[in-house]
């Protein structure tokens, strides 16, 4: 059995107040050493709150941030994940997830599929990630990293796991709507996420590790409700709705392989059929018509 | 229930209370704490949205931080009045009774007031000299104003603008009124105030049905299908609904935008409040000098 501990930070960012955000994220990471956390999980933009609109350039930090760099020295000895507003060299802003490891600033994500529909403004005030990649940790497990809305769209989950994720990592500022009484009740938006992360997890063979943060912003109230799934889709851990806190939960890293040797779909993936696809349609839909032998 | 209620709940209105309940709790304390007020005020008229908004709050920061004013203007209900009490009672929330007939009065008695007072402007005077008393109010309690509208009003534009629609927050105004009933019905808000026709009680003997011309349940699934399903009105039609009340309902959702909607500022410069200069409510306040 290889054991695993991970530490959801299930907090409530104040919305633009980085000093304090940032006492917020250290008071986790002492209390999840305490617990000897291997993996730690904040949420999206955890460092600045998610209702940014023109304080997204005020509370942006280039990769390099001092600020960073403290998190980074503090949480040294356990892998962390942490949701700020990354200023590039070219002064465009991202919402962006950074992995801390030994000290360090290992890896940098920008969330690539940003929404702008219903509540959802992203668009206007972030631009959007170009790069997806898996990446090896310290914890000897490969991670992939995405934030929220790039959850709701297939490639991720796929993409992630052809480029060797074992676990899945959605960091998430999801707010809490539609409370109709269908089915069992309980919020829409949680039970759709919960439906597509058990999914992702089964057809993937990855552990699923979801981190939602909790607090209220203007009008939206952030559901928490983090979770981590199994590579077979079962519900390992579910933290609770709306509250705030460190919750921590032991997983096996061996399920992934009990799970593949079973169920062996990765194996199975065809990359390059999909590419294939992917480029005929990508053609066809620029006016390159190719014809049908 | 045991007792029979004079409406139903349509079944595709139905929420999960309990969600509901717990969601509105966060909401009215994250108001309070992004804005460093503890307490709140509200205007308890003894209607349903007001009462609910009485129990919603005490539910969230305790009787002792929910102040219950009771406005009344001469020509209100007296039942009305009794309704309120017995909500402050049951919670045992902090209550101030204050008459506004000599405020209301005081201007439409006097000769720059004209002529012509219709009732309506007799009512939405009233419901503004209610905004005005609550905001004055909220300054020695030290607490803000929580509104108590509801989402049919909001979409039907059936309230006085600047007047009971004027709040700080508002925990109810994503609900219908056949949710608001649910709820009430969820936190036991007394049963005189549940079975009791709504009214603006604007003028004696108004009810809110008799002016919008349909009952609440018919109104809010209209409403439903209409905006939140977006169902054209072919769809309506076919599901039932009648063709003249659908145009009359979609008139008064269109004319009514602006009440939900900050006024327009005449764009001039290059940043502009409310156009492209596009700050959250509550924000950090930057620190003097360094």
């Amino acid at each position: 059995m290889t054991t695993l501990r991970i530490g959801l930070g299930q907090l409530a960012p104040r919305l633009g107040a980085v000093e304090a955000n940032l006492e917020l994220h250290r008071g986790a990471i002492a209390e999840a050493r305490t617990q000897a956390v291997d993996l730690l999980v904040f949420p999206e933009l955890g460092l600045t709150g998610y209702l940014l609109q023109d304080l997204n350039s005020e509370v942006a930090m280039r990769r390099d941030d001092e600020r960073l760099q403290s998190l980074a020295s503090a949480a040294a000895g356990m892998s962390t994940i942490v949701g700020f507003v990354e200023r590039s060299a070219e002064e465009q802003l991202f919402i962006a997830a950074a992995l801390l490891e030994d000290g360090e600033i290992r890896h940098v994500y920008r969330k690539s599929y940003l929404p702008n529909y219903g509540l959802f403004d992203e668009r206007r005030f972030f631009g959007a990630g170009t790069q997806l990649r898996a990446v090896d940790s310290r914890l000897g497990v490969r991670l992939g990293l995405c934030i929220c809305e790039d959850f709701w769209h297939l490639p991720v989950p796929y993409l992630l796991a052809e480029d060797g994720a074992q676990i899945l990592i959605n960091i998430s500022s999801s707010p809490g709507r539609d409370v109709a009484a269908v089915n069992d009740g309980g919020l829409g938006t949680a039970i759709s996420w919960r439906t597509l992360m058990s999914a992702y997890a089964q057809l993937t063979t990855c552990f699923v590790v979801f981190v939602n943060r909790v607090g209220v912003e203007e009008s939206v109230t952030f559901w928490g409700g983090s979770q981590v799934i199994d590579p077979a889709g079962g519900v390992v851990y579910e933290a609770p709705m709306l509250d705030s806190g460190l919750y921590v939960t032991d997983i096996d890293l061996d399920d992934v392989r009990r799970e593949r040797t079973a169920l062996p779909l990765l194996r199975d993936e065809r990359p390059e059929f999909v590419l294939r696809q992917l480029e005929r349609m990508t053609r066809e839909r620029a006016g390159m018509v190719d014809e049908e032998q | 229930m045991t007792v029979s209620l004079p409406f139903t709940l349509p079944d595709e209105l139905l929420i999960d209370t309990g969600i509901a309940r717990r969601i509105i709790s966060e909401f009215i304390r994250g108001q309070l704490t992004q804005t460093g007020f503890e307490r709140v005020v509200l205007n308890l008229s003894g209607g349903l949205d007001s009462a609910l908004v009485a129990f919603l709050a005490v539910e969230a920061i305790g009787a002792e931080n929910v102040m219950c004013l009771m406005l009344p203007y001469r020509t209100s209900s007296p039942d009305s009045r009794a309704d309120a009490e017995q909500v402050v009672r049951r919670l045992g929330t902090p209550s101030l009774a204050i008459d506004i007939s000599p405020i209301v009065d005081g201007y439409l008695e006097s000769s720059i007031a004209g002529k012509e007072i219709t009732q309506l402007r007799r009512g939405n005077l009233a419901a503004r000299a209610r905004m005005m008393v609550a905001f004055d109010q909220s300054v020695p309690w030290r607490g803000l104003v929580i509104g108590t509208g509801n989402k049919t009003e909001a979409l039907l534009g059936y309230s006085t603008n600047y007047g009971d629609n004027a709040c700080a927050f508002n925990p109810i105004g994503d609900l219908y009124k056949s949710q608001v009933r649910q709820l009430a019905i969820d936190v036991a808000v007394p049963q005189p105030i549940l079975v009791k026709a709504p009214s603006a009680d604007l003028w004696p003997g108004q009810t809110d049905e008799t002016e919008m011309g349909l009952a609440y349940e018919e109104l809010d699934r209209l409403l439903y299908w209409m905006v939140d399903r977006r169902h054209s009105r072919e769809q309506l039609i076919a599901a039932g609904f009648d063709g003249a009340a659908i145009d009359r309902v979609a008139r008064m959702v269109a004319l009514n935008e602006f009440k939900r909607q900050v006024p327009p500022v005449a764009k001039l410069t290059t940043r502009t409040p409310g156009v492209d200069y596009l700050y959250p409510r509550r924000r950090p306040i930057p620190r003097s000098g360094g």
